[in-house]
């Protein structure tokens, strides 16, 4: 059990190294000639105007908190899944179950109407 | 732990090498077999890229360097390799430079859990659906980061974007999934693809579960960024999306994230839908277990042929139809799917008429769907318009005489 484990641990060792690797060669094998039209932020060849870290708009944020809700009770329902049907999980779970699905769908029903779901 | 573990192990305690060595050993030789393959199959995915979309629009596509132009994607990167690698002067150095590392990062991880055949797979772990669907949100991440590190008005915008749209698709993609494990009763990619042998390797679950199956098609779509869906890279509106400062190699990590990443979409969905490596004549003894990765890599590559042909044929839609698309209808309809599915299972009836119900709910939610997206598209006034009939140039174009 502990091995399966140990071998994602080193494959993500490997999968940080790889792209490190990748880039740092690149580094080493590019040209290096710096100048400070080139290192400017790239806009179509026009000057910048103004900041780029600026408030952004409030629908982005809403469509992170819809995304958490319904991302969490979906993440719930897989261990339920792999419950479900075993003599273990009995009539009154099944109920609550299917409550869990009613909430999440009330959920879905009431951004809607509120018309959280709608983008401008 | 998987069967080729246990090979090499037998083999290396049996040349008298100690036990933690043979374990270190076989451990490094699955990892960097892994590492390895990946960038291979990026390279070949790149190439077939271009040459299908090439086809679908009546060009040659790649075919100076080597053979059919095989050889093109190694030319690439040692162009992108040779070239400089810029750092913008505004950019937030540590978020602009980890974002290309961690894209890959996110994605190389996702090879681990996904079966070549049976006993070929990196770790059979238990929770194996679960782990895709964990790790897939490293890349909405690494997409965030490189549109705020850049510090570019139209990375940015793409940024945003980007985590919008794989935030929003993300829990369609996971609910449909749900449908498999829900009615398999595990999450093991191994077990999985075990359960879909019935009827001569041919009890896929696609069959089953026609609905889950297109919703987890198209919601792969959106979530390895390919075309409907690829607003982030719009290249009318935002030149060319989150990537738009980088260059060189770092610019090459972000497509190498992003060629894996579909095409394990692509593997996922193989093995979840179509049977993973069933097919008929695996349990032969000698040839079965090359024809089960044969049919393994065939899905894959099927599914992920089908991907590039919804790339070069669908036009993109636009930033509030893709959400009310993902909001209002893919996720309805998997909840429902979902709650019709619970229902049925916890009736007890005999297995096929659960499974005969079953296809009803995803017939009914497939219909539900395709009736749904063809009156919005009516309703928005699409015609498809041709600018001539193509008969009209059939006999009109001579050769140049000679």
């Amino acid at each position: 059990m502990l091995l399966k484990y140990a071998f994602i641990f080193i494959l993500s060792g490997f999968a940080l190294v790889l792209p490190l690797v990748s880039i740092v060669a690149g580094a080493i094998l590019g040209p290096r000639k710096p100048d400070p039209v080139k290192n400017d932020i790239y806009e179509s060849g026009l000057n910048t105007i103004g900041d780029t870290w600026i408030q952004f708009r409030a629908q982005f944020y809403l469509i992170g908190l819809v995304f958490l809700v319904f991302d969490l009770e979906v993440v719930f329902l897989y261990p339920i899944a792999m419950a479900y049907g075993r003599p273990e999980f009995g009539m009154a779970a099944v109920l609550v179950t299917l409550l869990f699905m009613a909430l999440l769908i009330v959920g879905l029903v009431y951004d809607w109407r509120k018309g959280g779901l709608e983008w401008q | 732990m998987a069967e080729w573990y246990q090979v090499l192990m037998t083999a290396l305690v049996g040349a008298g090498v100690p036990e933690w060595i043979a374990t270190a050993i076989a451990l490094l030789v699955g990892v960097t077999a892994i590492g390895l393959v990946a960038p291979l199959i990026a390279l070949i995915l790149v190439w077939l890229l271009r040459k299908v979309i090439s086809r679908i629009q009546d060009r040659i596509g790649p075919n100076r360097v080597g053979r059919f132009g095989l050889l093109q994607t190694i030319a690439d990167i040692v162009k992108l390799l040779s070239k400089e690698g810029i750092n913008p002067s505004r950019a937030d150095f540590m978020a602009y430079n980890l974002a290309p590392i961690l894209s890959v990062f996110g994605v190389l991880l996702l090879f681990a859990v996904v079966p070549v055949t049976r006993g070929l797979i990196g770790v059979d772990i238990n929770v194996g659906v679960l782990y895709i669907v964990a790790l897939g949100s490293i890349g909405i991440m690494a997409a965030l980061m490189a549109g705020w590190g850049s510090n570019n008005k139209y990375a940015l915008l793409s940024g945003f974007r980007v985590v919008a749209q794989l935030l929003s698709y993300e829990i369609p993609l996971v609910l449909s999934m749900l449908a498999v494990v829900l009615y398999a009763g595990t999450m093991r990619f191994g077990e999985l693809a075990e359960q879909q042998g019935n009827f001569l390797g041919l009890g896929w679950y696609v069959f089953l579960m026609p609905g889950a199956a297109l919703i987890f098609f198209v919601c792969a779509l959106a979530e390895s960024e390919q075309t409907p869906f690829d607003l982030l890279e719009a290249e009318s509106e935002l030149i060319a999306g989150f990537h738009i400062e980088y260059s060189g190699m770092r610019f090459a990590m972000f497509f190498l994230a992003q060629f894996l990443g579909g095409f394990v979409f692509a593997w996922v969905g193989a093995a979840m839908f179509l049977g993973g490596w069933q097919g008929p004549g695996v349990d032969l003894p000698g040839i079965g277990g090359f024809l089960a990765a044969g049919y393994m890599m065939i899905k894959t590559f099927a599914v992920y042929l089908l991907m590039i042909w919804v790339r070069g044929t669908f036009p993109r839609l636009r930033v509030d139809q893709m959400m009310s698309f993902c909001w209002k209808i893919l996720v309805p309809l998997t909840v429902s799917l979902i709650s019709w599915q619970m229902v049925v299972q916890v009736l007890e009836l005999p297995t096929p008429v659960i499974a005969v119900l079953v296809l009803v709910g995803n017939l009914l939610v497939m219909g539900i769907g395709l009736y749904a997206v063809g009156r919005a598209i009516r309703q928005e006034g699409f015609r498809t318009k041709r600018a001539f009939t193509p008969d009209s140039l059939i006999g009109t174009v001579q050769p140049v005489a000679e």
